[in-house]
């Protein structure tokens, strides 16, 4: 039983089987994680670098934590402070480090397709934590994850992702994974933050009234304004922002059922999420982190064997 | 193709390896049973039943332990994992693990790695349906022994259960 790809670099090419054996994967992980011993020895032989070229809490320590706990050796890269910044390029980077006799890279860059391009130049496996604005696998992957766990199935499930969907890897990932497993999905937002065609090239419903996308759905993921990736103004100022598409308690209650809030991380509180949603009994964001580092034990385990 | 247990020695071996486990134990309160994922469950699901018939069932401790991520072969081969359920200590407790076949021995070192990241048991014992003795790759000899058989390396033994296969039998084949 193995996945159908060496690599992973993005939800887009993985099967329906392989996204199946993941969570299933994942959720023996999520056993091991409850032990007092929380650790196995499956990677012990096998010796994973962190590339990140680009800014990351959750993700590196998750994916450093899910090393660990499969017992590999694991390397961190940060880009300001190696000799990237000294100019050296990417592939030039990666091949040094894996002539130290590394087996596989988790990476992280701004350009997309950076992951992709690497995949074409070097033997190890390349798990993909974000590129650009292109996808984060492991995140949709956890999100999936996530809601198995409340709601027991993906299929038919109305999830509404909302916010920046313009500049969200973890949308783009999200839409994939749950076109793949069968949900309703619906992105919402400014229209200035929601690409042109989306609908006819993707198959999701477009709301521009964040009230009207709560009413409709059961989840709500709730993305961060990728204010990094903007390099012209999107919406005249995040205060406004809050007012037309931020979520508030108020809000939430004025729709009279109850929606499960996700949020991939980090929350610009008092912009598209407030603090008393973000804290709420609905949310499932801590959920979210603690079953990342399953799901990554997951891949990480299911991508060494080849 | 050979038949090395029919349905009624099956059957009866079953009844043995549990009376025989009981012999040693007498009381099941120091014991915990633990069945090895996935095919030794079929047998400790059995030995458990009879056992639950000799003496006070709920004094029994049945947990079922996988050890896929702690195969030493994960780098050529991966394997789907299934559900580990202990859902009690093992700390200073005598463990009889049971499985179908013991051939290699790298299943139960396996195991043993499992078992102790769950506690320090006092004792731990094995239990097997066949013993493929002299087939062994590591020093791991069983306690309780349904069957020994003398094989070569490239013969294989098939374990056959009601519940999966439908019918009880064990075959050799060549």
């Amino acid at each position: 039983m193995k996945l159908s790809t060496k690599h992973l670099l993005g939800i887009k090419d993985l099967t329906t089987e392989d996204i199946q054996l993941i969570l299933s994967t994942a959720t023996n992980f999520k056993d091991v994680l409850q032990r007092p011993v929380k650790k196995v020895p499956s990677l012990r032989d096998v010796t994973i670098v962190n590339l990140f070229y680009e800014n990351s809490t959750r993700t590196r320590f998750s994916f450093e934590l899910a090393e660990k706990r499969l017992s590999a050796d694991t390397l961190n890269f940060a880009a300001s402070n190696s000799s990237a910044a000294k100019g050296e390029t990417l592939l030039d980077t990666v091949n040094n480090i894996l002539s130290m006799k590394v087996d596989m890279v988790v990476m992280r860059h701004s350009a997309s397709g950076a992951p992709h391009f690497l995949s074409k130049h070097i033997p190890a496996a390349i798990i993909n934590a974000g590129d650009g604005i292109n996808e984060h696998p492991t995140q949709a992957l956890l999100d999936a994850f996530s809601m198995i766990e409340k709601f027991g199935s993906l299929k038919g499930l109305k999830v509404a992702i909302i916010g920046d969907i313009m500049h969200s890897r973890v949308a783009l990932s999200n839409i994939y994974l749950l076109k793949k497993m069968g949900a309703e999905i619906m992105v919402a937002g400014p229209p200035t933050l929601i690409p042109k065609y989306i609908t006819e090239a993707l198959g999701v419903r477009v709301e521009y009234n964040v009230k009207n996308a709560l009413q409709w759905c059961d989840v709500a993921n709730v993305l961060r304004i990728q204010l990094e990736r903007q390099n012209q103004p999107l919406f005249s100022s995040l205060r406004e922002y809050n007012l037309a598409y931020g979520i508030s308690r108020k809000l939430l209650e004025s729709i009279g059922k109850e929606i499960t809030i996700m949020h991939p991380g980090p929350i610009n509180r008092g912009v598209e999420l407030d603090s008393d949603v973000a804290d709420g009994p609905s949310s499932i964001v801590l959920n979210q982190v603690e079953n990342g580092v399953a799901v990554r034990m997951a891949v990480l385990y299911l991508l060494s064997g080849t | 193709m050979k038949t090395i247990l029919s349905e009624q020695q099956v059957a009866l071996t079953v009844k043995r390896l549990a009376h025989q486990v009981l012999e040693q134990h007498l009381k099941l309160d120091n014991t915990v049973i633990i069945g090895l994922q996935p095919r030794g469950i079929f047998l400790s699901d059995r030995m458990v039943h009879e056992l639950s018939a000799l003496v006070e069932p709920a004094s029994i401790s049945y947990g079922k332990l996988d050890i896929t991520f702690y195969r030493d072969d994960v780098r050529t081969e991966l394997h789907v994992a299934n559900k580990t359920d202990i859902p009690f200590s093992i700390e200073g407790k005598q463990v009889v693990l049971i499985d179908d076949v013991l051939w290699t021995g790298r299943t139960i070192r396996a195991a043993l790695d499992a078992l102790l990241d769950f506690g320090r048991p006092s004792k731990v014992e094995l239990c097997v349906l066949i013993d493929r003795r002299f087939n062994r790759q590591l020093p791991i000899q069983p306690d309780y022994t349904g069957r020994a058989i003398d094989t070569i390396t490239t013969q294989k033994v098939k374990v056959f259960w009601k519940e999966k296969d439908g019918t009880d039998c064990v075959e050799l084949i060549s």
